[in-house]
């Protein structure tokens, strides 16, 4: 079956992404879950000297909506800036997806786009 | 007055013609792969429903999900499709006499007093219960337990006492006592679930002790199609002298009880899952009891009498709806229960049996595919739940959606039982009469297809799994 939300770039990246997995020492960790769905995500961030984003593990367990748009997210912002992360828009995760997704969907979608910017908020009030 | 007799509209005198049981059988319909041939043909022999004929009756069905993609609706756990009977009567009072109950001395008024009140009448014989007052309509089976947790809890429950649920139930069946219990130092006890999902009645004799004062079950889990023997536990229970509610959201469409005879204190049920529209359902209390529950709502038609200062209530149920209630609802929950009781109730359950048993046969061969729930199908409804693999079951709906089958997918409002069942979600296929042996073939090559899309592209990975994962994984049924 074709379905472009199941193609195969998106089933690799939930079964064998790059960045699945932990880092030895994170300098950002954000977890989330979504317990209407049971997801959840585990994010560790590296920082180089120059402050952006050197690498990017993750950890969790959900659909394949969830934790693909969790690895397609994290190869776009490996040597992105901090501030660059905190421009990232849901319509950009969508993108990556390469489909529109229903708005129950969505929540699944942007589950690592919600513990990725916890971990790149500025110090201040905690974002959800 | 019958409603029926109210409608004028041949249209609608048709589809109740049609939507008449036959003794036709379902053995014209096309059958898809020949897994479980031999069950499913037994299954045809035990069912006298002309299934086509009732199809016939639920316009939803005539839809395609997508061009060529005919709509399988096996999420009537959910919700239920609505026959046209149901649809007409609600136009019919919109249309013909679309007036406010109770107070309107004019000819539509009057006409839909009597069209409202009639339902009580009808829900009462669908119960099994004589005296019709004590049918009490509300929003839906959560407003309904809300409503014996408001009233009949503050009012009866005091420090120490003790209230007992099983881990089957809905979040409606929980939170509502959750809340009473936090208020009223009250404690919430559990009875435990055997391995395979049904209730164990030596745990609830256990839990039972003289602080008990209430134990809320559900006639049918929304989960794992378990049945609790209700005969049984009302005996136990009121042994102790404790009262009993019933959850029937789930059990109602499917196996009719008489509630009276098995001396029920409270039962709640919702109008959509038995074939009619949302916003309405019951309570149905004992007499003695509504006599005594204080009103939780406050406003017009539940008040005789009204001063500056204070209100002298009206009597039961009426004491019970403040406002204008639901009317069209209502109105078309008696066209459903008129539709439902055309048909032989051994006929349905026959039916149903053979539509589980299918499902149990055809999905019990995809491999890495657990039903949960009971292995002996006589203790179950027309439920089946399922995990595949580390699949997770909202992408089996969204990919089931592509065949157009309709599913739910997720906690399905019972995380406890989730919890209990060691699982993050699963994804449920739920029969009602409209069903086919056929469509259940289709649900099962979909679900083949979807493993195969999986395991091809999984390239000997295993799907990411919750690290967590204690799984109670039940034996296939």
């Amino acid at each position: 079956m074709d379905d472009p939300l199941y193609r195969e770039e998106i089933l690799d990246h939930y079964y064998s992404s790059p960045h699945r997995g932990h880092l030895e020492s994170p300098d950002l960790v954000s977890d989330l879950d979504n317990p209407l769905c049971g997801d959840e995500i585990h994010l560790e961030l590296s920082l180089g000297a120059d402050g952006r984003i050197e690498q990017v593990r993750f950890d969790g367990h959900g659909c394949v909506i969830s934790q693909a748009a969790t690895s397609l997210l994290a190869d776009r912002v490996e040597g992105a800036t901090l501030d660059e992360v905190r421009h990232i828009t849901p319509v950009d995760v969508v993108k990556l997806l390469g489909v529109t997704l229903s708005p129950t969907r969505m929540k699944c979608g942007l589950l690592g786009w919600k513990a990725l910017q916890n971990a790149v908020a500025e110090p201040g009030p905690a974002r959800e | 007055m019958d409603l029926t007799e109210m409608k004028a509209d041949p249209v609608h005198q048709a589809e109740r013609r049609s939507g008449s049981p036959s003794r036709e059988s379902i053995d014209d319909l096309p059958q898809a792969g020949a897994a479980g041939g031999k069950r499913q043909a037994a299954a045809h022999q035990a069912s006298g429903l002309n299934v086509e004929e009732i199809r016939a009756a639920f316009p939803a069905l005539r839809q395609e999900v997508s061009p060529g993609v005919p709509l399988i609706y096996i999420d009537s756990a959910a919700t239920s499709l609505k026959p046209q009977q149901v649809v007409q009567a609600v136009l019919d009072y919109m249309t013909i006499y679309p007036a406010n109950v109770h107070r309107g001395l004019h000819t539509l008024s009057e006409r839909a007093t009597e069209a409202f009140e009639g339902v009580r009448d009808k829900v009462a014989r669908l119960l099994g219960v004589e005296d019709s007052g004590q049918i009490i309509f509300t929003r839906g089976t959560t407003e309904a337990i809300n409503l014996v947790a408001q009233s009949w809890g503050r009012a009866t429950l005091k420090s120490g006492d003790a209230i007992v649920l099983s881990e089957l139930e809905h979040h409606s069946n929980l939170v509502p006592w959750q809340m009473l219990a936090r208020e009223r130092d009250v404690e919430l006890k559990y009875v435990e679930l055997t391995d395979d999902a049904r209730l164990d009645l030596d745990a609830l004799d256990a839990a039972l002790t003289d602080r008990v004062r209430l134990v809320a079950v559900t006639g049918m889990s929304n989960v794992t199609g378990t049945i609790p023997p209700l005969e049984r536990i009302v005996e136990m229970v009121h042994a102790r002298g404790a009262r009993v509610l019933v959850d029937a959201a789930q059990s109602l469409p499917h196996q009719r009880l008489n509630f009276g005879r098995l001396g029920v204190d409270f039962l709640a049920f919702s109008g959509h899952k038995l074939f009619g529209p949302t916003g309405i359902g019951v309570l149905y209390g004992k007499r003695e009891l509504l006599e005594a529950m204080p009103p939780v709502s406050f406003g017009g038609s539940m008040v005789v009498r009204v001063d500056r200062q204070r209100a002298e209530w009206n009597e039961v149920p009426w004491k019970f709806e403040a406002g204008t209630p639901p009317i069209a609802e209502a109105i078309g929950l008696g066209a459903a229960i008129d539709f439902l009781s055309q048909f032989s109730a051994q006929d349905l359950a026959d039916h149903e049996r053979g539509l589980l048993t299918h499902a149990h046969d055809v999905l019990g061969q995809i491999a890495s595919l657990r039903i949960l729930g009971p292995a002996d199908l006589e203790q179950k409804g027309a439920i089946v739940s399922f995990t595949m693999g580390g699949t997770h079951p909202h992408d089996l709906a969204q990919l089931l959606d592509r065949h157009g089958i309709a599913i739910r997918a997720g906690h399905h409002c019972a995380m406890p039982l989730h919890v209990r069942l060691g699982i993050p979600a699963s994804a449920r296929a739920s029969f009602s009469m409209y069903n086919t042996i056929a469509e259940i073939d289709r649900l099962g090559v979909a679900l083949e297809s979807i493993r195969l899309l999986f395991r091809r592209h999984s390239h000997g990975q295993v799907a990411p799994r919750p690290a967590t994962h204690a799984a109670t994984e039940f034996p296939n049924g």
